[in-house]
C-alpha cells in the first residue's frame, strides 16, 4: 500500500540562495532510496520537502511539483497534518521529548486525537517491537526517555514515527550520531521496515548507502548529478563527480 | 628588567582582585551577622521597654501572664485577676500619670523626692493593683512583686496575632498578621503575573516575528527599570480608586491593589526568564512534534512548555521573591493595617512595608528597633529559601537534560 513519490523540476530558494536546482526523480514503493553528497549540497533540504518541514523557515520559496501518489503536496488546501501523518520523519540526532518512553511513542497518537487507552498501549508495544526496542524497554516504559542510550533513543524516535502508521519514512542521517553497534541495528531495522514502508534516507556514509539502499541519488551543489540503482551508482557511475565522491576523492 | 615589571604588575592586579572579592564577601557576612545580632536581641526578653517595669502587690498570687494579657489589662478589656488565672479581685491600673490622683504635690515633695515612698505605699496598700513604673524605683526594699510574664520567644513572635510594638506597657510583637499580609499580597501578585507573563513569553518566543520581538523585548526590560515609587504612585492614582469603585469598598487600599502593582512589577522577571527558558527548546524537538502531525499550539503546550518548565518555575519563584521583598510600592497601596486579612479586599501590611514605615520612629537600640530587625531576619530567611529552591531546581534540571 505504499505510494509512488516523484518530484518534477523542483527549485528551492532560501531567500536569494538557490539551494535546489531543478530536481526531478521518482522513487518506487517499498524501496530504500539513499541521498548522498558532500555536506551542504541540499540533501536535507530535499528530504524535508516531502513532509513540508521547510515551511517552518521564513523566506523559503519553492517551485515545481512534488507528488505523492499523484497528488501535489504543495497544492493549496492540502492538509499538512494529514500529510505528516502519512510521511514520518527521523532526525539526525535523537530528539526524544522530555517525557516518559511510553508518552514519547503515544505523542503522535494523542495529538491526532486518539484517546483510547488500550489502543494506545497496543500501538506503543507494536511500534517498539517494530523498532526492535521492546525487549530493552518493556520494564521501564514509565521512565524518562532521556535515560536511554543514544542508540536506544534513536530507535525510540523511529518507533515514535512508526506509531502513527505512516507509509513513507524520511530519515536524515539517522545513524550519524551513533556508535557502530547501534548503527548496524538501525541498518537491520531499515531492511526490516522496507517491507512495509517507502524509505528515503540521507547519509554521508558510502558503505551505509551501499548496504541499505536500492536506489541512490548523488547531489552536488544543489544539483541532482546522478540517480540510479545503488548497484549501478557504486559499480559504474556515469558522472566523473559521482565517481570521485564515492571513491572518496572529495567530500 | 621588562619581565620583572610585568610580573610585578601581574602580582599587583592579582592582589587587587583578591582584595576586592574578600571585601565583598566580608561585607555580605557582616551585614548578615549584624542583622541577626540585632534581630535575635529581642528573644528571651520581657516585652517591656528597657528601664520600665510592671509591678503588682506582693500578696498577689498571680502566675505567669502573656504580653497580650498585659495589653488587655491596660486596655481594660480584662478587669479582674480571675480572668488571667489569679484570685477574684478587680484590677486597679496605675500609670505614672495617675500619681496625682493619689497624692498631693506636698506629699510628693517639691522636687518629687518622695515619689519612691509614695509609690511603695500605694502598691503595698492596694491588693489588686498593677503598676507600670520606671524600674529605677524598684529596689530590694520596694514592697512589691514584679509581674511574672512570658518572655518573647521565636514561637510567640511568629505565632503572635497582633503587631503593636509601641503598645504601653507591653509591646505586642506578633508577626503573624504581617506574614499573612506579605504572603497574600505576593501570592496574589504571582497569580496575576504568571499567566500574563507566561503568555507574553510564549508569544515572544514562539509566535511574534523577529521584528516584533525586537520591539517587545526592550519594552519589557524598560518595565524592569522603572523605580518602584513610580509603580506605587501609579497604583495609588489609578489602581486603588479603580478597585474601590469596582468592588464598592470604603477604601481602595487593599491586598488586591498590592497584588496588582506587584504583579506588574514581577512581569519583567517572569517574562524574561521564561522566554529564555522557552527559547532553549531545541529546534529538533519542535520539528519532531510538528513532524508527528502536531499543530503549533499542541507543540507549544505539550513539548515546549514542558521542556521549559523548570525555567518557568524558576521565573515564577524569582517573581515571588521580588514581590516578597518589595517595599515602597506596597507601602503606598496596601493601606498598612496590621491586621489579619480575611479577604483580598482588605487593607494589609507586609513585612518590608512595616520595616520601612516604622524604622524612623523606633528609638535606636530599643525593643521596637530590634523587633524590626527580627522582621528583616524573617524576610532574609524567606528570600534565601527562595533562592536556594531556584538553585535546586535549575541544578536538577541540568542533570535531567544530561
Ligand atoms: N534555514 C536555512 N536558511 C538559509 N540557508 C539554509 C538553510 N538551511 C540550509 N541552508 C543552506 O542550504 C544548503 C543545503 O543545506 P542542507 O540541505 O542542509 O545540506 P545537506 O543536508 O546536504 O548537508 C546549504 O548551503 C545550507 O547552508
Ligand atoms: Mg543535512
Amino acid at each position: 500500500m505504499s505510494l509512488i513519490i516523484e518530484t518534477k523540476d523542483v527549485n528551492l530558494y532560501y531567500g536569494d540562495f538557490h539551494a535546489l536546482k531543478g530536481i526531478s526523480m521518482e522513487m518506487q514503493p517499498n524501496t530504500v532510496t539513499a541521498f548522498i553528497g558532500p555536506s551542504g549540497c541540499g540533501k536535507s533540504t530535499y528530504l524535508r520537502l516531502f513532509n513540508r518541514m521547510n515551511d517552518l523557515i521564513d523566506a523559503v520559496k519553492i517551485t515545481g511539483t512534488i507528488n505523492i501518489d499523484g497528488k501535489n503536496v504543495y497544492e493549496k488546501g492540502v492538509d499538512i497534518v494529514e500529510l505528516r501523518r502519512k510521511v514520518g520523519m527521523v532526525f539526525q540526532k535523537p530528539n526524544p521529548f522530555p517525557k516518559t518512553i511510553f508518552e514519547n511513542i503515544a505523542y503522535g497518537l494523542r495529538v491526532n486525537g486518539v484517546g483510547d487507552k488500550h489502543f494506545i498501549e497496543d500501538r506503543v508495544e507494536r511500534s517498539l517491537k517494530q523498532a526492535a526496542l521492546w525487549e530493552e524497554v518493556k520494564d521501564k516504559l514509565k521512565k524518562s526517555a532521556f535515560e536511554l542510550s543514544g542508540g536506544q533513543q534513536q530507535r525510540l524516535c523511529i518507533a515514535r514515527a512508526l506509531a502513527i502508521e505512516p507509509t513513507i519514512l524520511l530519515m536524515d542521517e539517522p545513524a550519524s550520531a551513533l556508535d557502530p553497534i547501534s548503527t548496524s541495528k538501525i541498518e537491520e531495522l531499515i531492511h526490516e521496515l522496507k517491507k512495509n514502508y517507502t524509505i528515503l534516507i540521507v547519509t554521508h556514509n558510502m558503505q551505509q548507502a551501499a548496504r541499505v539502499s536500492d536506489a541512490t541519488a548523488f547531489f552536488y551543489l544543489g544539483n541532482l548529478v546522478e540517480f540510479g540503482t545503488t548497484k549501478d551508482i557504486f559499480t559504474h557511475p556515469n558522472d566523473i563527480k559521482t565517481q570521485n565522491y564515492i571513491t572518496g576523492r572529495f567530500g | 628588567m621588562r619581565n620583572s615589571i610585568k610580573r610585578f604588575v601581574e602580582k599587583i592586579s592579582e592582589s587587587i582582585l583578591f582584595l576586592s572579592s574578600t571585601v565583598t564577601t566580608l561585607s555580605v557576612l557582616l551585614i548578615v551577622i549584624f542583622l541577626f545580632k540585632e534581630g535575635l536581641g529581642i528573644f528571651n526578653k520581657d516585652p517591656i521597654e528597657e528601664g520600665q517595669m510592671v509591678v503588682i502587690n506582693k500578696n498577689n498570687p498571680i502566675r505567669k501572664v502573656v504580653s497580650a494579657d498585659i495589653k488587655n489589662i491596660f486596655d481594660q478589656n480584662i478587669t479582674n485577676w480571675k480572668q488571667v488565672g489569679g484570685k477574684d479581685d478587680s484590677i486597679i491600673l496605675f500609670r505614672m500619670d495617675d500619681i496625682g490622683n493619689y497624692f498631693t504635690e506636698e506629699q510628693l515633695g517639691d522636687t518629687f523626692q518622695f515619689v519612691p515612698q509614695c509609690l511603695a505605699k500605694l502598691v503595698d496598700s492596694i491588693p489588686g493593683i498593677i503598676a507600670y513604673i520606671p524600674s529605677k524605683y524598684f529596689n530590694k526594699d520596694f514592697p512589691a512583686r514584679e509581674l511574672p510574664m512570658e518572655k518573647i520567644t521565636v514561637g510567640s513572635f511568629i505565632k503572635g496575632k497582633e503587631w503593636f510594638p509601641t503598645a504601653q506597657p507591653a509591646a505586642q510583637l506578633g508577626v503573624y498578621p504581617l506574614l499573612i499580609g506579605t504572603l497574600i499580597v505576593s501570592l496574589g501578585a504571582i497569580l496575576i503575573a504568571l499567566p500574563l507573563g507566561l503568555a507574553t513569553a510564549i508569544f515572544m518566543a514562539e509566535i511574534a516575528s523577529e521584528r516584533l520581538r525586537k520591539i517587545l523585548k526592550p519594552l519589557v526590560e524598560l518595565l524592569a527599570g522603572i523605580p518602584s515609587v513610580v509603580y506605587g504612585f501609579f497604583g495609588l492614582v489609578v489602581i486603588v480608586p479603580f478597585i474601590q469603585q469596582v468592588f464598592h469598598l470604603p477604601v481602595g487600599e487593599t491586598a488586591f491593589a498590592g497584588s496588582v502593582v506587584l504583579g506588574i512589577m514581577a512581569l519583567p522577571t517572569i517574562i524574561t526568564i521564561s522566554e529564555d527558558a522557552l527559547r532553549t527548546t531545541p529546534r529538533a524537538m519542535k520539528e519532531a512534534s510538528l513532524a508527528l502531525g502536531a499543530n503549533k499550539w499542541q507543540t507549544i503546550h505539550r513539548v515546549i512548555v514542558p521542556y521549559a518548565s523548570s525555567g518557568i518555575t524558576a521565573a515564577a519563584i524569582l517573581g515571588i521573591g521580588r514581590a516578597i521583598g518589595e517595599t515602597m510600592a506596597v507601602l503606598m497601596v496596601t493601606g498598612n493595617a496590621a491586621v489579619i486579612p480575611h479577604t483580598w479586599l482588605e487593607p494589609v501590611r507586609t513585612i518590608p512595608a512595616t520595616i520601612a514605615a516604622e524604622l524612623g520612629e523606633a528609638p535606636h537600640g530599643g525593643l521596637h528597633f530590634k523587633a524590626l530587625f527580627a522582621l528583616a531576619c524573617i524576610l532574609f530567611i524567606i528570600t534565601m529559601a527562595i533562592n536556594l529552591f531556584v538553585a535546586y531546581i535549575s541544578s536538577k534540571n541540568k542533570m535531567s537534560k544530561r
